[in-house]
């Protein structure tokens, strides 16, 4: 299983804050993703009507979720595929192994999917002595280096190319130790040699899915490397595995919501291959796989449905939401201490694995909103870390000194009177004592903030007194 | 694991609440199954037929396609030729068994070798024929089977792909339909590739690659007016 070290959120925060590579890495986030999916909208006049329709059809599937599962695993069987449905992460790892020993399967090869990441795959099936080969570039890199993803797109941006190189030096022992690998046209030239052997030698081919197409019983993958494509064609058998929620009713439906993954993801019009895939090769055919499993994982996802964190199981995975939040930029992904990471990870991650586990996730937000203005599905993520805060509070789970602390702001809150006597004190008080230098060094109960930067002294009336006199002055004002 | 099927669905349908109106539902699901009904279509492809395949050609060079436009049919295997020798590449393809491919005057290609059937390791080049293609992106759309085997699309590093102008339509919505045409309502080949550009990838610091894993090339020879 993926270790989970949610729990220590902070700790973490803080080693990826002083990790000077993981910070130049974290640069390419900021300058890329952003720009380019800025430019992708604003060429598409229709693309916020689009995000509309997109969460549309997907509030319409999940309310009907049950029929349209039905409905596209009867289709899956039609076809001659096979669908297994898996409650939990160890049905799923369970039924997985079984093919691979009815397949006396020894390599796999895998297109890039978080849904095995969140089953924690690799590891299990290491363990029962099948050998796993990611083939996305970036799974591959990380594969090599024993990490996790820490992006959900882009898995291996925390690496910079120094420390590919240095990884290929390591592993390709195979290969000429003098080799120049100085440009990363080589190290991509390199890793397409040694996994193109990889491909026509694997067992089986396992991929995950953008989309479940109810219509016609049609899985879906999106890439640009054309990895999964390989890996899915090549070997006897192709392996999919699902959560539930990535159902969508029909051909038209994904065409829709296509039209805004990559321009949010990459901020591409379309990605390079987007691959259409319907139970095992058909008699006539002369390649293909000749059979075909698709694994529906549930693994909490059902218990979200009539929950006011439904929404959040409209979520296509395009990582807009981590590519544009400063918490992000900041920390990576690693810190976030399980498999999704950023706001999604957020929202979801105390949803699968719990609250108890995670409860610094839905906090570790500062409420800007980015996510939520460039999510295509248009999922209120603050507002569901807002719930995750509010059930965590219900539920005792954050620091008595934080308990305390909100009780007494209560307190006072509740009795606006005596809150506007009091604050109008506290900050002439403070206006008064900081008048000198116009900040503080140091303020009890503030050290987690004058410990980095001075706070600022207070000047003029509280907002609410400015407020007041602003609004006293022009009753028509300026809001 | 019909019983894990079962659980599922059921805790599914507890968590949807009581009160539901079943019938409702299932009409709901089965109607729109049955009509696909088409969402918002971008105005961008909309075009007449000229507009849509100087469209189409525009966004497939955008994402770093090759173009060639054909008069004729005939044309394609000398415009492989050509294409072949501008890379520098050995006189030999490979392509299905497209009627529409093996009816074209190969033997005008004295030199040029062409062998069928998937694709094996080695190939460095294939031919397939696209069932169509989407002018909004520059997207073509293959499908498999006996005539255009899916590895062809992958294995090799250069992919020729010749396409009907008259099959380029404004949207991916009109391609779904000539699917149904083809092979039925709610019915599939086993792969239909949407494929816009050749192979790509920016992991490595963000940096953009051609050639990942799939073909470092994609070349479309659009034939006809």
């Amino acid at each position: 299983m993926v270790e989970i070290t949610s729990p220590a959120f902070k700790a973490n925060a803080r080693e990826a804050l002083a990790d000077a590579p993981l910070q130049r890495a974290l640069g390419h986030v900021r300058s890329g993703f952003i720009a380019k999916r800025a430019v992708a909208a604003e060429a598409l006049p229709e693309f916020d009507r689009l995000r509309d329709n997109a969460r549309d059809i997907k509030d319409h599937a999940l309310a009907h979720l049950d029929l349209y599962l039905e409905a596209y695993a009867d289709k899956v069987e039609a076809a001659g595929g096979h669908v297994h449905w898996a409650e939990t992460a160890e049905d799923a790892r369970r039924i997985i192994l079984d093919i691979c020993r009815s397949k006396n399967a020894r390599t796999v090869t895998k297109g890039k999917s978080m849904i095995t990441e969140e089953i924690g795959l690799n590891a299990f099936l290491e363990e029962h002595s099948v050998a796993p080969v990611e083939t996305d570039l970036g799974e591959y890199i990380i594969q090599l280096r024993g990490e996790h993803p820490s992006h959900i797109i882009a898995p291996a941006v925390h690496v910079n190319k120094d420390q590919v190189e240095a990884d290929f030096r390591r592993v390709h022992t195979h290969l000429d130790p003098d080799r120049n690998l100085d440009e990363p046209t080589t190290l991509l030239g390199e890793a397409r040699a040694v996994l193109r052997e990889k491909y026509f030698q694997a067992d089986i081919g396992i991929t995950g899915a953008n989309f479940l197409v109810a219509e016609t019983g049609t899985s879906v993958i999106v890439t640009n490397e054309g990895n999964g494509d390989l890996t899915q064609s090549l070997p006897k058998t192709h392996v999919v595995v699902a959560s539930i929620e990535k159902i969508v009713p029909t051909l038209e439906d994904v065409s829709q919501i296509l039209r805004v993954l990559a321009r949010s993801a990459t901020g591409q019009d379309m990605s390079v291959y987007t691959t259409f895939s319907t139970g095992p090769r058909r008699e006539a055919d002369p390649d293909g796989p000749e059979d075909y499993h698709v694994v529906l994982l549930d693994n909490g996802r059902s218990s979200m449905l009539g929950t006011e964190f439904q929404d959040m199981l409209r979520c296509i995975r395009c990582g807009a939401c981590m590519n544009h939040c400063p918490v992000y930029h900041a920390v990576g992904g690693h810190a976030y201490g399980w498999v999704y990471p950023g706001p999604m990870g957020a929202v979801l991650t105390p949803s699968l694995i719990g609250v108890d586990q995670s409860g610094h996730l839905p906090n570790a937000s500062t409420f800007c909103g980015r996510c939520e203005s460039v999510c295509p599905m248009r999922i209120p993520l603050p507002k569901m870390m807002r719930h995750w805060r509010e059930r965590e509070f219900s539920r005792n789970l954050n620091p008595a000194a934080a308990r305390y602390g909100l009780g007494l702001w209560a307190f006072f809150a509740k009795r606006p009177a005596l809150y506007q006597a009091l604050t109008r004190v506290a900050i002439g008080t403070l206006g008064l004592m900081g008048r000198a230098r116009g900040r503080f060094r140091a303020m009890p109960l503030a050290g987690g903030w004058t410990r980095y930067r001075d706070l600022p002294a207070p000047e003029g009336g509280t907002f609410q007194a400015q407020w007041a006199k602003r609004h006293g002055n022009s009753r028509r004002g300026t809001r | 694991m019909s019983d894990a099927r079962a659980a599922i669905l059921a805790k599914m349908r507890a968590a949807m609440g009581r009160g539901r109106d079943d019938d409702a539902r299932r009409a709901a699901v089965t109607d729109r199954l049955q009509r696909s009904p088409r969402g918002l279509i971008p105005a961008r492809g909309q075009l007449d037929p000229a507009g849509r395949i100087d469209l189409f050609c525009e966004m497939a060079e955008k994402v770093q396609a090759s173009i060639a436009r054909l008069p004729s049919s005939a044309d394609v295997p000398a415009a492989v030729s050509d294409y072949l020798k501008s890379k520098n590449l050995p006189a030999r393809v490979r392509t299905g068994a497209d009627t529409r491919l093996a009816g074209l005057p190969w033997q005008g290609q004295a030199h040029l070798e062409v062998a069928h059937g998937p694709a094996q390791a080695d190939d460095m080049a294939s031919v397939s024929h696209a069932l169509g293609g989407v002018a909004e992106t520059g997207t073509l759309m293959l499908t498999s089977g006996p005539d255009n085997p899916t590895t062809l699309n992958f294995v090799p590093e250069h992919h020729i792909v010749v396409l009907r102008a008259a099959d380029i339509a404004g949207d991916y919505e009109t391609l779904w339909d000539r699917v149904r045409e083809i092979h039925g309502k709610g019915v599939m080949p086993r792969t239909v590739n949407l494929v816009t550009g050749p192979s790509r990838s920016a992991d490595i610091e963000q940096t953009l690659l051609l050639g990942a894993h799939g073909p470092r090339a994609l070349h479309i020879l659009v034939v006809g007016e």
